[in-house]
């Protein structure tokens, strides 16, 4: 058991314990930093994380698939089309069942509008976290913007639910072309203003340039995916691993830095954002009027016009809706790893099914959790303010940290 | 840039194969990756095999986990798997093991020692399951309370928890004065 | 207040009532953030809905310089003691909002390890309904606080006595007899606080003139 008065006795004389979080304006939600500290450098870090432990993964064995898609906002909240995504994608995966062509685009766009949502409020808080109010400003301005977006199309702004195991819930609205186009554009001129002022800022640049060098090695190592893995020179993006949805008939870049430090970690959810505005502009070239569901009304959900006018998608609604062993989709008895490019990494969904309408296991393969444990060993030797930075980098959601 | 090179699997399973030989339980091909069953004791060994062989170098980290088959229908080695996923960035593959651990004694030699992620993964399968590590250098409870009874993820262990969430000291209201009285 | 009635530049008020207006429009308010909530509630603070409007766009992380605490988000077992020590560390008068559906009933978590409700254990004065409540939800709450505090209303001050003061283990009651916070009681078993707190739910049907263990 923990006990502060313990902890002094066996310190070393010259060194002080500091605790950080997990109530801190920079530990985002529920981290927490255990330091020893020595004069303002840091000596040995512990972290402590289970603050937002909600039991995801248990609650999953007691919901059908299709519920379980309204658990997965909760993930990660700065993107939770992201997930909505990666789980629908798992489940279609372990049916075997690939989903209409509209559908894949509009699930496209829409997990790039979320990397852009997810990455702009990242490089803001960090700034913030480092002392410049105004960069995340500029950011969520753009993000409220994008919550409308959101908010047009799902239903809602933080927690999408857009998603159907074999489909989306509903089709885009009308002016959906348009006012994204208008996004990507005031969003270009946000993310120049974001390089003018942090790229050549001294005050900036000295803060993060060289701190929290993370090598290729570790990065193999410790399994960190995402920005975080690119940044330091290793070439993995799931989007161009194995592409899903419609990523191999768009061109793009992605971008790859060497250094490994804050620095290459911020400019690369800059870059990134700007990669995911070509890729947003040129998917929705692809976009063409079609269904958006998988015709097949045993593992679909009916149209929610036609649940309403006819007998029969009443009865598939009913039928897949309705909790019990003769109700719901019911996949093979098998297990299965799939994953896509979530923001900050890999996520992954590990599903186990037992051939019943809810799954048997489901593990979720947050990038968070698996990024998070390497700040341990990039922090001795740092000041206490590199702490601010380097998590501020990192992009922790603790959602998807605890789980 | 790491991208999928399916036709490498053949020479995985070879390799795999001729390694494991008898030890090796079985295999399945999912739908873009190998998975290999192992006994407990023998996962380590195989993890190590397609890390350290330089044909392979299964160097990247990708994931571990653990599934508790007790009510599974179809019949398992033992009650507990641990699922390890790693990626090769030479051979742009993934390859997964998943080594069975009994329920009567369930430990599992460590990779702590041969992949850094390894550390917090295995202590939350530490937390949520009770599967123990040996040779992990701080075996601790990561997501639940240190005093915290019990192993949530187990399917013997209810949705709702044992009563612990509602045992929090109150802030009393007895000193409240009654209604007639104020 | 008898601003408007002011005639030869004087007013007139009460000192209760003026301090009560001062407090409602200077809320100082200790975010706890925890998880999605805390993003609409950073957007709250943010640049299109600006809740230094209603004058309270000073976020104190820090307990002590706070007035109002904002639960947004899930609270599990683990996290539960850090909130009520927090709480406890906030001078008084002090007011609590729980944003969110998963802070106020635990939402659509009903697992093992989530608090299904923080008002179990924390006085709370005004619930959010959402999942998460928009941020004009956020400054409707917020709106319902100023009005308690003008009125010189509180939960907490209901929950605080003078009776309580004169026995420390009373007054801070997330504190056991021994001083240890609450990461030391055994939660195996039934605690007696859990009784006791059922026991409050019984007074309170016999102030209502129905005796304890009758239907009502």
């Amino acid at each position: 058991m923990y006990s502060y008065e313990q902890e002094v006795v066996q310190r070393d004389e010259n060194t002080v314990h500091m605790n950080v979080g997990p109530s801190h304006p920079s530990m985002h939600g529920t981290l927490r930093v255990k330091m020893e500290v020595k004069g303002e450098r840091i000596v040995k870090t512990e972290q402590e994380i289970g603050y937002l432990h909600t039991g995801f993964e248990k609650l999953g064995e007691y919901r059908s698939y299709n519920q379980f898609i309204t658990l997965t906002d909760r993930l990660n909240y700065f993107s939770p089309l992201s997930n909505n995504i990666g789980f629908a994608l798992a489940c279609e995966e372990l049916l075997g069942i690939t989903v209409p062509r509209r559908c894949q685009v509009i699930r496209t766009i829409l997990a790039e509008l979320s990397r852009i949502a997810d990455h702009s409020l990242c490089v803001g808080a960090m700034t913030m976290d480092l002392g410049a109010f105004s960069s995340i400003l500029w950011t969520f301005v753009e993000r409220e913007k994008l919550y409308d977006v959101f908010e047009a199309v799902t239903g809602t702004r933080l927690t999408t639910s857009y998603t159907r195991v074999g489909g989306l819930a509903f089709d885009l609205p009308a002016d959906f072309e348009k006012r994204v186009l208008g996004i990507m554009d005031s969003m270009e001129e946000t993310l120049d203003k974001l390089r003018d002022s942090f790229y050549k800022n001294r005050i900036f640049l000295d803060r993060v340039e060289g701190i929290g060098v993370i090598s290729k090695e570790q990065v193999l190592s410790f399994g960190l995916t995402g920005p975080m893995a690119r940044a330091s020179g290793i070439e993995y993006d799931l989007r161009k691993f194995r592409p899903y949805m419609v990523y191999n008939e768009i061109k793009f870049n992605v971008p790859v830095y060497s250094q490994g430090d804050t620095l290459s970690r911020y400019k690369m959810r800059i870059d990134e954002m700007a990669e995911s505005i070509l890729i947003v502009r040129q998917a929705l070239k692809l976009l063409e009027p079609g269904p958006i569901n998988y015709q097949d009304q045993k593992r679909t959900l009916p149209d929610k016009t036609s649940t309403y006018r006819d007998m029969e998608s009443l009865i598939h609604h009913f039928k897949l809706v309705m909790p019990g062993d003769d109700h719901g989709i019911h996949p093979p008895l098998t297990d299965l790893y799939s994953s896509t490019e979530a923001p900050n990494g890999e996520l992954g969904f590990h599903l186990v099914s037992d051939g019943s309408s809810t799954p048997y296991r489901v593990r979720i393969r947050p990038p968070s959790f698996i990024n998070y444990p390497i700040l341990s060993t990039l922090l001795p030797g740092c000041m206490i303010a590199d702490l601010v930075a380097i998590l501020g980098s990192f992009n922790i959601i603790a959602g998807e940290l605890d789980r | 840039m790491i991208l999928y090179q399916p036709e490498n699997h053949l020479a995985l399973i070879a390799k795999v194969e001729a390694f494991a030989g008898d030890k090796l339980l079985g295999r399945e091909e999912k739908s873009h990756y190998h998975q290999f069953r192992v006994r407990g004791a023998d996962a380590k060994d195989l993890v190590r095999f397609l890390r350290d062989e330089p044909s392979l170098g299964f160097t990247y980290f990708i994931d571990l986990t653990a599934v508790d088959y007790q009510t599974y229908p179809q019949p398992q080695p033992e009650r507990f798997a641990v699922v390890t996923t790693l990626l090769s960035p030479k051979l742009g593959i993934r390859a997964q093991v998943k080594a069975f651990v009994a329920e009567g004694d369930p430990r599992i030699p460590s990779l702590t020692d041969i992949f850094a992620g390894a550390n917090w993964t295995e202590r939350e399968v530490w937390d949520l399951y009770g599967i123990e590590f040996l040779g992990h250098p701080d075996l601790t409870r990561i997501l639940m309370p240190d005093d915290f009874d019990g192993h949530p993820l187990r399917k013997d262990y209810p949705l709702k928890g044992r009563g612990e969430r509602g045992n929090f000291p109150v802030f009393h209201a007895t000193t409240r004065k009654p209604a007639e009285e104020a | 207040m008898g601003m408007s009635g002011s005639t030869n530049d004087f007013v007139t008020t009460t000192l209760a009532t003026a301090i009560g207006w001062a407090r409602a429009n200077s809320m100082w308010p200790m975010p706890f953030g925890t998880a999605c909530c805390g993003i609409e509630m950073m957007a709250a603070f943010m640049a299109k809905y600006d809740a230094s409007r209603f004058g309270s766009e000073v976020m104190k992380f820090s307990p002590r310089q706070a007035d109002l605490l904002i639960v947004s988000g899930r609270i599990s077992l683990k996290m539960m003691p850090v909130l009520q020590r927090i709480w406890e560390q906030m001078p008084a008068p002090k007011w609590c909002i729980s944003m969110g559906a998963c802070a106020s009933s635990g939402g659509v978590f009903d697992t093992y390890t989530l608090i299904q409700g923080i008002d179990q254990f924390l006085p709370v004065d005004a619930y959010m309904p959402g999942c998460p409540p928009r941020p004009e939800a956020f400054f409707d709450a917020l709106m319902m606080v100023q009005e308690k505090a003008k009125k010189g209303q509180s939960k907490a001050l209901e929950y605080i006595t003078d009776d309580a003061v004169s026995d420390p283990a009373q007054s801070v009651a997330c504190r056991t007899p021994d001083n240890n916070y609450v990461h030391n009681v055994d939660r195996s078993t039934p605690s007696a606080e859990k009784a006791s707190h059922d026991k409050i739910a019984d007074d309170k049907i016999t102030r209502d003139g129905v005796a304890p263990g009758t239907s009502k």
